[in-house]
């Protein structure tokens, strides 16, 4: 475990890196791309001297660092606000979202699975297979807009966007539910598929086990550990989502924030928004390696 | 059925090469017909400015493919020879590729590109090379688990043995038992790419107007919908359509190849 731990080092120090460079990759002068040609040139030195650019770029990541470490992600270069502010403001939000997406995603997804497994073969099988498959191929820009002019605008349910009514949140978590749900019903479905094959399953049936408890009991129990990796792996991308499908939707979150930075070219507040949302996926990836150890006896060697 | 997506890629290739031919651009302005629904004279209808739907759907076709196909030319070129290497030469030089592979992996999805894309500012060629600095990865790290067990074949060690250079191994002998699962990688990434593009001209990072792109009209479409739900809705069955279409033939071939799901 501690192992583990220690591994993760250079990747999270890699992905501090990388935010960093990333204003260094602005072509041109970024003070400049961030204040525009019409502001003065004390202006513009004031922001050089406040973000530190006029010194070396190793001084610049060491005092990155530093400020990272008291909890200081700088300030918005348009409305003076602590970075730290908004993002404790908006991450909340983002949470919310991803959880409702997660549970509506479980909540078909694995069902689905179990019943196309249990039909394998059979058209039921097939059709779940594919649409599945399919589904998750479809990006939320695509998703999204099309939930909301089946069930917003022409059925009326729920809210078109925003944050209003407790319902808004619905299309929005639909939208990353759905996709999520996809990846899970195949995996499910595989997981469930591989272990009716094994030897203690056979030995279930051969006691006289009824096939009910051979499936929930045995059968799933077995099945749904790799679910465990595959539903930690997606809560990245449902983040990595959250920023195309909170724009859509209007939905006040990380994401929405991210965009609405980089269209004001507010870059320290993009930097953090990235830096959080990929720390985050960091995160939770090593929280999923060791829910795993732990449901899992046979892994822990190996860690 | 066994031939749809293979006819629905080809419709899609010959309508855009078609508007080529016929220099149909998409950016003629019809104020008499805002928003008009689909009819005779614009058999989707029009948008916002009064443009054909039709003419900037397949206008926004043809840039999206051919951003995906010289993407994914680059990515992978880049990709596979960093991954080769690594794979090839282990040691230190595998372990450092890994470090980087894995910074790069621990953004997910297309956090990355829309990093990239929002400091290098809108724009075609920007664009592009923020889907290039964020795709090479995971060709990288698919050569490299390839090369690291065909190293170790008995016709790669014998060739080693006869003196065979280096780069003759790595393009005669390693680079062709790739080439399948190259291949079905290549297939999915189009779409992936395409997708990507899309999203990255849904945010307003990529295609600017008044150019067209699927992610930008998607997001004018979203924009109009209680007024147009014509606009949204044909993009949005374009983009399916080809997307579904560049899969299933994925899929196909990965069949035929004999390709192992990675």
């Amino acid at each position: 475990m501690i192992k583990r731990l220690l591994s993760m080092a250079p990747v999270v120090f890699g992905v501090l890196l990388l935010t960093f460079l990333l204003m260094h990759i602005v072509p041109g002068d970024p003070v400049e791309v961030m204040l525009g040609d019409s502001a003065s040139i004390a202006d513009r030195e004031q922001l050089r001297e406040e973000l530190g650019l006029n010194q070396p770029l190793v001084t610049q990541f060491g005092s990155y660092l530093s400020k990272l470490g008291h909890g200081d992600l700088g300030k918005s270069i348009h409305t003076n606000t602590p970075i730290v502010d908004l993002l404790s403001a908006r991450y909340p939000a983002t949470l919310k979202l991803a959880f409702l997406s997660l549970i509506i995603g479980l909540v078909i997804g694995i069902p689905l699975g179990i019943y196309a497994a249990l039909k394998a073969g059979h058209w039921q099988d097939f059709v779940v297979t594919i649409v599945s498959v399919r589904f998750s191929a479809m990006p939320a820009f695509w998703l999204g807009p099309m939930l909301m002019l089946l069930f917003a605008v022409w059925l009326g349910w729920v809210p078109v966007s925003g944050m209003d009514e407790p319902a808004s949140i619905l299309l929005p978590a639909l939208t990353l539910g759905f996709g999520l749900s996809a990846i899970l019903t195949r995996m499910t479905r595989t997981s469930l598929l591989e272990v009716l094959n094994d030897d203690f399953i056979r030995t279930a049936r051969a006691k006289g086990l009824n096939e009910k408890t051979v499936i929930v009991r045995h059968a799933l129990r077995a099945a749904l550990l790799p679910i465990v990796t595959i539903v930690g792996l997606q809560m990245g991308s449902l983040l990595a989502g959250t920023v195309i499908t909170e724009t859509i939707f209007s939905w006040d979150g990380i994401g929405r924030l991210l965009v609405e930075s980089i269209e004001k070219r507010d870059y320290p507040v993009t930097q953090a928004c990235v830096l959080t949302i990929a720390l985050s996926y960091v995160l939770v990836n090593l929280a999923t390696d060791l829910l795993y150890a732990r449901l899992d006896p046979r892994v822990k060697h190996v860690m | 059925m066994k031939h749809l997506p293979a006819i629905v890629l080809f419709i899609w290739l010959g309508a855009m090469l078609l508007a080529r031919a016929f220099d149909v651009h998409g950016n003629d302005i019809d104020l008499n017909a805002i928003l008009a629904p689909p009819n005779l004279v614009h058999p989707f209808g029009t948008d916002d400015l009064g443009r054909s739907i039709l003419a900037r759907t397949l206008r926004g076709a043809e840039v999206s493919f051919v951003i995906a196909v010289l993407v994914t030319l680059v990515t992978m070129s880049v990709g596979v020879l960093v991954g080769l290497l690594a794979g090839f030469y282990g040691g230190k030089i595998d372990k450092l590729l890994m470090q980087v592979t894995d910074i790069f992996l621990a953004f997910p999805g297309i956090l990355l590109a829309i990093a990239f894309a929002a400091v290098l500012g809108p724009g075609m060629a920007n664009l592009m090379i923020a889907l290039c600095l964020s795709g090479w990865v995971s060709y990288a790290r698919l050569t490299r688990g390839q090369a690291l067990s065909l190293r170790n074949r008995q016709h790669v060690q014998a060739s080693l043995s006869l003196g065979a250079s280096v780069p003759r191994l790595l393009v005669k002998h390693i680079l062709p038992l790739l080439s399948s699962i190259l291949i079905v990688e290549a297939t999915y990434s189009l779409a992936s790419i395409m997708i990507a593009e899309a999203s990255l001209s849904f945010l307003g990072l990529g295609i600017q107007a008044p150019n067209a792109s699927w992610g930008a009209m998607l997001r004018d479409g979203v924009r109009y919908m209680l007024v147009a739900p014509h606009y949204v809705l044909i993009v949005g069955l374009s983009l399916m359509s080809l997307i579904l279409a560049i899969n299933l033939l994925g899929d196909q071939l990965r069949d035929k190849l004999d390709v192992r799901e990675a």
